[in-house]
């Protein structure tokens, strides 16, 4: 097992609720640095919750209420002396549906820098940040057009580049390719093996076999608890829980 | 057969619908005709350079032209950054919780209040309380509530069109509520907040009942030097001559009329205009 300074992340009693709905129910995790971890699980297991509370983005969704300790480089990134849009800034996320702003895709990639004050030259950073997203070969030479002009894959792969602009430690992917065909999702799954030696990626999926590909660690959700986390060769050759081979064999979900 | 029944029924409706359009079309080509058959032959720069006179071949139009772009101008000038600045509140930082339903509904019955109460209301407060007369400034701020919440509900319906993933994501690389706002919820809604703004001046521009009622003046021979002064406004001129017994003057109102109708659809055309040039902008 990793030890407290291999652990970037980690989730300590964890409870989430939205309304009476107790959508997670003490949670306790650690995320490895530089290591790839896949959350899995059927839908409404809260594998996408449980995403969210690593950037507070469930403060966003009214009467959600949350419990327990989310440490980030061991400081409690609940505590009320921390700044969410300092959380976010530092653990950047990526979308089940590509999302791009409306504007150009220089815009796009800029937009997260320009909030947070960035000083530096911003041309660079978003040549930088779209070649780590391995789309820049394809938009170097029309970086003010619209990125809504861009296919789904180029999209999704130009949200990846906007998170990684704001130099974030930590990369959350919430399903990143369930809008994506079988070509784009290649070369996305290609990008977080590349990603992997900058960042610490948390993934959220659906696909066994995508889990099963890209990931280091593995951790299989069920209602609101996690029913087994190990490395991913372990989970699905030897699991050793009768839910999850029931899981990855397919017997539900 | 069935079928042949259900297509003559479709048939019927579907000529119904032309009919009731033609109505509506036909009604408007006719008035649209007489006006012009009436008022062009008046319709020069002599009209639209003179002040009002009791001779209608010397009357004019200057000063209720020049009356209603000040209303107008100030209007927009109090209305549009209060009425999006009351739509941002409610649509983003409000909590759902009753206060803010009861504000929302309030606000939606304010959009269907007789534009007269407003009038009393722009007499008690702008003309009495405040002071400032029988102006064209009270006229603005009286007009001004009056469109309000015409802002506020079409700035609130544009905002809530914005995906909640723009936010979302907007949220999630550090933005603070008011930089989601500003740089994405804001350019998206700007079309949708636009068009309620030019519904909201092109209500403004034809009022009349709360006008006559804070005591805008009906014989104007100034152009308004400053918003304290006293003023008039096309419609208001424009009823003013139509009800006086010469024919003459009803001709004149027609050009009168002419005028009004071209100072909206230049209004008009400039908004969408406005509009179509930012939606270009944030989508290229």
């Amino acid at each position: 097992m990793s030890s407290t300074s291999n652990q970037v992340l980690g989730a300590d009693g964890l409870n989430l609720w939205y309304g009476t709905h107790h959508v997670l129910k003490g949670i306790t995790l650690g995320i490895t640095r530089h290591r790839v971890t896949a959350l899995i699980g059927p839908s409404g297991c809260g594998k996408s919750s449980f995403l969210r509370c690593f950037n507070r983005m469930n403060e966003l969704i009214p009467e959600s209420r949350v419990e327990g300790r989310i440490h980030f480089n061991g400081r409690d990134i609940n505590d009320p002396e921390v700044d969410a849009t300092e959380v976010r800034h530092r653990i950047g996320m990526v979308f089940q549906k590509p999302n791009p702003f409306p504007k150009s895709i220089f815009d796009n990639v800029a937009f997260g820098p320009r909030v947070n004050g960035y000083r530096g030259d911003l041309g660079e950073l978003v040549e930088t940040s779209l070649r780590r997203a391995a789309l820049w070969d394809e938009v170097h030479d029309r970086l003010g057009q619209s990125a809504l002009a861009l296919s789904g894959g180029q999209q999704q792969r130009l949200c990846i580049a906007r998170a990684l602009a704001v130099e974030p430690e930590v990369l959350l992917m919430d399903e990143p390719c369930s809008a994506l065909d079988p070509a784009s999702t290649a070369k996305i799954e290609d990008l977080i093996g590349e990603l992997k030696e900058r960042y610490s990626i948390i993934i959220v999926t659906h696909n066994m076999q995508q889990a099963a590909r890209v990931s280091d660690q593995t951790a299989f959700l069920l209602e609101g608890e996690i029913v087994e986390y190990g490395r991913t060769g372990g989970i699905f050759t030897r699991p050793e829980d009768p839910r999850t081979e029931d899981y990855i064999t397919g017997r539900f979900g | 057969m069935k079928r042949r029944a259900r297509r003559e029924k479709d048939r019927i409706f579907k000529l119904f619908l032309v009919l009731a359009l033609l109505a509506g079309v036909a009604a408007l080509l006719l008035l649209l005709e007489e006006v012009l058959r009436k008022g062009l032959p008046w319709l020069d720069f002599r009209f639209l350079t003179s002040f009002p006179s009791r001779f209608p071949e010397q009357a004019g139009i200057k000063s209720a032209l020049a009356g209603t772009l000040w209303l107008l101008g100030l209007t927009a000038m109090f209305a549009i950054p209060v009425g999006v600045g009351a739509a941002v509140y409610l649509q983003e930082f409000a909590g759902r919780n009753r206060p803010t339903a009861f504000l929302q509904l309030n606000i939606s019955n304010l959009a269907g209040v007789p534009s007269i109460v407003y009038g009393i209301l722009g007499l008690a407060v702008f003309v009495r309380a405040l002071a400032l007369g029988r102006s064209v400034l009270a006229g603005a701020l009286t007009m001004s509530l009056l469109v309000l919440p015409i802002i506020i509900v079409a700035a609130q319906e544009a905002m809530r069109a914005v995906p909640g993933s723009l936010r979302d994501a907007a949220f999630a690389l550090g933005a603070t509520r008011w930089q989601a706002v500003r740089r994405v919820v804001l350019p998206a809604a700007l079309p949708g907040i636009l068009t309620g703004i030019i519904l909201a001046l092109s209500r403004a521009i034809g009022e009349t009942a709360p006008l006559i009622m804070i005591g805008a003046l009906t014989f104007v021979p100034f152009v308004p030097a400053g918003p304290l002064d006293a003023f008039t406004v096309l419609p208001i001129q424009i009823f003013n001559w139509t009800s006086r017994p010469r024919e003459e003057f009803r001709l004149i109102a027609a050009a009168g009329i002419i005028v009004l109708l071209g100072v909206l659809l230049t209004m008009n055309a400039g908004a969408v205009w406005l509009r179509n040039r930012y939606q270009r902008r944030s989508e290229s």
